[in-house]
């Protein structure tokens, strides 16, 4: 299903998977000599966060064949705990409506719980829906009696600065795992639903989830500051400030004979790079893990295979149940992943191009179905994506150079000239699924 | 009784007209997708671009009408640049099908595969837009800006409440009544419309009975073009013009076609504007409009509306999984999901 | 020599081949049966004779005319008629539009055809305005045949006309199927129901394994002991 041809599989020449990698990182190096090295470990850093991200829609499409459209949701989820987790709580926020937060969130969940207990017990259909619209009309409205005012007490507090609850203060890397769990959790009740849809349906339903998600981020300012953003997130590498301090610092930067400032702020992105590299490492040994699996490859078989698929029934529904939560839950991840790396919590940066789409540009550049193309393709297309901006910018300057500087079109498209990086992508895509639909390194055959 | 009048004008002003000039743009919208489905049956990702499309290209024809001092006032020269947006994006999405999609449908791909395609397909036409005419907003409407105005309607009624109907609400409402009628007409009457249908239905059987698959395809894709052109210059019209709400359209724009049915022409019209009143009514703060109707203590403290309109979107897709659990082939469609 | 020779023909939808090489003919206003158990390549040896899969050998023939490299369009316009056994119908349009698609390559005025399928299933005139899909099986059927016969062919093939309706419904159906024999069309039609199909047939096939096994006057085929036992089970 997943790809419109499914030859016999020749196993992959290991340099097939080498080289790319090694041409990337040539590309990295290239960058830091030409442009400078804050820029290539810039880039470096976002190519981790977006590999992870890759795997997680890697293991849902390519192992199972499942469309999840809905990467912002999950992303901006991970995004969420870090706040939750990692920013110091307001505790006066919390002492003008907390309690009442607390509370008309039970209220959420106890109608939700009420409601699938009620309907496992009536049967009767129309008794059924006229109860679930009762009981549901109830709940929110209880609950939106009860946060009402609370979320306007929570957001009244120092509104300039705070304004909402803030967070538990716990350490941030513990974000990250939190963030996993929270888009599992969504994945748990949208799968739930749209699973076992035909793919656009669900492709569909999972993008209307996540734009959902963002909205609710932006709109609800006690639960992260919606769009006034949260700044100052907590880190988990040191500050460069605090560094430049040191005596190893000053030995270092002696030794180097580089300057105090760029010098710290390469080390920080270096911290970034290996915290990253150990999260990448050890997701691709686990997915990697799982596709050899018997489960990894039942999952494949019934992707390939209709029939068994339909043989399956009721097994393939709890398998491809965990496979979106699996990879909702990855994805959730990295978002806290990039979060963290940025230092702050914007949820209107959310945008589906960006977030949804460009990943899967990702997956299917490098190679639906293989995690280390899931990988490189994740590098190469967020290489692309950040250096088709000032070659994009290069090339308009050149192609408009006849019309002269005072030339309002010509200023008009250097302005827009960023904009040519969604073209780039949308022709990445085009061509790599014609000319090579199994992507830079191909899915290998294991069985 | 004037407490009642007053309400169902007060009503009809904030929300059923509006909810109709919405609706019609949604259901021309869900029309283009749900023409290309029945045909080349997948779902459509690029088609939202398409609409941001042939708006802007309408609109650098109404500059350039504008600037040459044309003027059909009291409507919109936007009316008059339409053809043109039309013609430049239909030859477009021609292009995409020979260049995208035709491939595909010779390998006979599924149609996740199509899918993803037109992702590219998306991508590409969302980086053109946004490079030639830019990210910001675009205000294109002019001529007379109302068919009445509120003053107008309550020196005529002498209601307190009042009615306006904009020029551009009269505007898509009527074209969209035209596209409807032409379209119906077309894919009931002519050879060619039944010939589609015939090929909707049963592609197989078409092809042996002498259809052309590859001219239905491209009268599919023209049809589609020209209602995406049409529902985003009314669209662009009504509100403004800003390259990434069609992004945002998307989603209620699928899921008016869903509800409907994919596949089904009726389904994407009834489709809209179920997803359009939806929205607005639940969005609409109905404080004003109780207090026509009910005593002053027994009105509610709040704004009385039911959900915020920032959570507009999450109406049509509340509506989307309803389908989706009850009745996943829609209202209107006879072919199983 | 026949009206409609189908001869040697090999071929398949992939490598293998599933007709190994089996003949069929059918001559004007005779029904020639095609019978033999499931998977024996009947469906695929109609559509090789229609066109829509490409033959490795063998060659088609229609009053002499060489039709084996043609597309179906090009083989519907020189008479050639085909009713698959599945998807026959276009359900979602009326009874008349289905018709109407039937005859959609001819350019004249085909009310004239209309009328005689009308006349030949009154039924369907009742309910020309209602869709195809939500009409009964037999029904269903009249309409696929109804279309198939919209370009007034000189060959009108069939495959399983019967399939899924009741016994009395398929007794009215073989009994049109005659009358359409009687204006002096050829008619190839496979059927599950062999027994009923051969006591109709001129000319009877037995396909085995994409090979003629038995070939004969349809009461010849009932006759034959082997063929019984065999195939019409006992
Ligand atoms: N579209 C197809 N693609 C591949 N194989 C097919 C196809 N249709 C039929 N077959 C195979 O060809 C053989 C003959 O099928 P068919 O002609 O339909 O038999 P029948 O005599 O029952 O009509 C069977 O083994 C079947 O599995
Ligand atoms: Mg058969």
């Amino acid at each position: 299903m997943s790809q419109s041809v499914r030859t016999p599989r020749t196993p992959a020449s290991p340099m097939r998977t080498v080289l790319p990698f090694a041409v990337f990182f040539l590309l990295i190096v290239a960058v830091g000599l030409l442009q400078s090295w804050t820029v290539a470990l810039t880039i470096l850093n976002m190519c981790l966060v977006s590999a992870v991200m890759a795997l997680g829609v890697n293991v849902q499409w390519g192992y199972a064949g499942l469309v999840n459209f809905g990467v912002m949701g999950f992303t901006a989820l991970g995004g969420l705990a870090v706040v939750v987790i990692a920013m110091p709580t307001v505790d006066a926020a919390w002492q003008a409506g907390g309690p009442g937060v607390l509370f008309g969130l039970f209220l959420l969940l106890a109608t939700a719980a009420v409601t699938i207990a009620m309907r496992r017990v009536v049967t009767a259909r129309l008794p059924r829906m006229v109860l679930t619209a009762v009981f549901v009309a109830a709940g929110l409205w209880a609950a939106n009696t009860v946060l009402g005012p609370s979320t306007a007490a929570v957001e009244g507090v120092n509104p300039a600065l705070e304004g909402y609850l803030g967070g538990f203060g716990a350490p941030v890397l513990i974000a990250w795992a939190v963030g996993a769990l929270l888009a599992a959790a969504a994945a748990f009740v949208i799968g739930k639903i749209a699973l076992g849809l035909r793919a656009d349906y669900l492709a569909i339903a999972t993008l209307g989830v996540s734009e959902i998600i963002v909205a609710v981020l932006m709109n609800e300012d006690w639960l992260a500051r919606g769009v006034k953003n949260v700044v100052g997130l907590p880190r988990p590498v040191p500050y460069e400030v605090d560094m430049r301090t040191t005596a190893w610092f000053a030995d270092l930067a002696d030794r180097l004979g580089m300057a105090a400032v760029p010098l710290s702020s390469l080390i920080v992105k270096l911290a970034y790079a290996g915290l990253f590299v150990v999260v990448l490492a050890l997701i691709l040994w686990l997915a990697e893990r799982a596709l050899a699996s018997p489960w990894g490859r039942t999952m494949r078989a019934v992707r390939d295979n209709e029939t068994a698929a339909a043989a399956m029934g009721k097994d393939v529904k709890r398998l491809h149940l965990l496979v979106f939560i699996v990879g909702s839950g990855i994805i959730g991840l990295a978002g806290a992943m990039l979060t963290t790396l940025d230092g702050q919590f914007t949820p209107s940066s959310y945008q589906p191009l960006r977030f949804t789409f460009l990943v899967w540009v990702m997956v299917i550049v490098g190679g639906a179905g293989n995690n280390w193309g899931a990988t490189v393709g994740a590098f190469i297309v967020w290489f692309a994506w950040v250096e088709a901006e000032p070659v994009g910018h290069f090339v308009i300057d050149w192609a408009t150079y006849a019309l002269g500087d005072d030339s309002p079109i010509r200023q008009h498209l250097l302005q827009n000239a960023a904009q040519m990086r969604h073209v780039v992508m949308g022709v990445l895509l085009l061509v790599v699924l014609r000319f090579a639909p199994r992507g830079i390194i191909p899915e290998t055959d294991r069985t | 009784m004037d407490g009642f009048l007053n309400a169902i004008v007060l009503l009809a002003n904030f929300a059923l007209v509006p909810g109709a000039a919405y609706g019609s743009q949604l259901a021309l919208g869900a029309l283009g997708v749900t023409l290309i489905f029945a045909v080349l049956r997948f779902s459509n990702f690029a088609h939202g671009e398409t609409m941001s499309f042939g708006a802007m290209i309408t609109i650098f024809a109404t500059w350039a009408l504008q600037s040459w001092g044309v003027s059909i006032a009291p409507l919109p020269t936007g009316l008059l640049a339409l053809p043109i947006g039309i013609i430049v994006t239909v030859a477009v999405v021609l292009a995409s099908d020979k260049f995208v999609y035709a491939y595909y449908r010779e390998k006979r791909s599924d149609q996740v595969i199509f899918l993803i395609a037109s992702i590219g397909v998306m991508f590409v036409m969302a980086g053109l837009i946004r490079f030639i005419i830019g990210p910001d907003d675009q205000i294109f409407a002019d001529g007379a800006r109302f068919v009445f105005s509120v003053r107008d309607f309550r020196a005529v009624t002498g209601l307190e409440e009042g009615l306006a109907l904009k020029t551009t609400q009269l505007v898509t409402l009527v074209t969209a009544i035209v596209c409807v009628v032409a379209l119906f007409l077309f894919l009931g009457k002519t050879r060619t419309g039944k010939s589609m249908r015939a090929y909707a239905d049963n592609e197989d059987l078409a092809t042996l009975s002498g259809i052309d698959a590859g001219r239905v395809v491209r009268i599919a894709w023209i049809l589609s073009a020209t209602l995406a052109v049409i529902a985003g210059v009314l669209y662009g019209l009504d509100k403004s013009y800003k390259p990434f709400v069609f992004q945002e359209l998307l989603l209620p724009i699928f899921a008016a076609a869903i509800v409907g049915g994919l596949g089904s022409p009726v389904g994407a019209i009834v489709g809209g504007y179920i997803i359009a009143f939806a929205e607005v009514l639940v969005t609409y703060a109905y404080k004003r409009f109780l207090g026509h109707l009910v005593p002053p203590d027994w009105m509610p403290d709040g704004l009385a509306q039911l959900m915020g309109t920032e959570y507009k979107f999450a109406v049509a897709f509340v509506i989307l999984v309803l389908t989706l659990l009850i009745r996943p082939t829609g209202l209107f469609n006879k072919r199983a999901a | 020599m026949s009206f409609l020779v189908a001869r040697d023909m090999r071929g398949g939808y992939g490598a293998e081949d599933i007709l190994q090489g089996c003949t069929v003919e059918a001559d004007r206003g005779e029904i020639a049966v095609i019978v033999g158990p499931n998977g024996a390549g009947k469906s695929t040896a109609m559509k090789a004779i229609f066109g829509m899969l490409s033959l490795r050998g063998g060659a088609i023939t229609l009053d002499g005319a060489d039709l084996t490299r043609m597309k179906p369009t090009e083989r519907v316009k020189n008479g050639m008629s085909f009713v698959p056994q599945v998807k026959n119908v276009f359900p979602s349009m009326s009874v008349e539009e289905n018709l109407e698609m039937g005859a959609f390559i001819r350019r004249d005025d085909y009310s004239a055809t209309m009328d005689e399928v009308y006349a030949l299933f009154p039924v369907l005139a009742e309910k020309r305005r209602q869709p195809a899909g939500e009409l009964s099986g037999g029904q269903r059927q009249q309409v696929a045949v109804g279309r198939a016969l919209m370009t007034k062919p000189s060959l009108l093939m069939l495959d399983e006309p019967t399939a899924g309706v009741s016994p009395i419904v398929m007794d009215e159906l073989f009994d049109r199927i005659i009358d359409v024999a009687k204006t002096g069309i050829a008619i190839l039609m496979v059927e599950q129901n062999a027994k009923q199909a051969l006591e109709i047939a001129t000319r009877g096939y037995v396909l085995q394994h994409g090979k003629n096994a038995h070939t004969d006057t349809g009461e010849a085929l009932l006759a034959d002991p082997v063929v019984r036992r065999t195939f019409l089970g006992g």
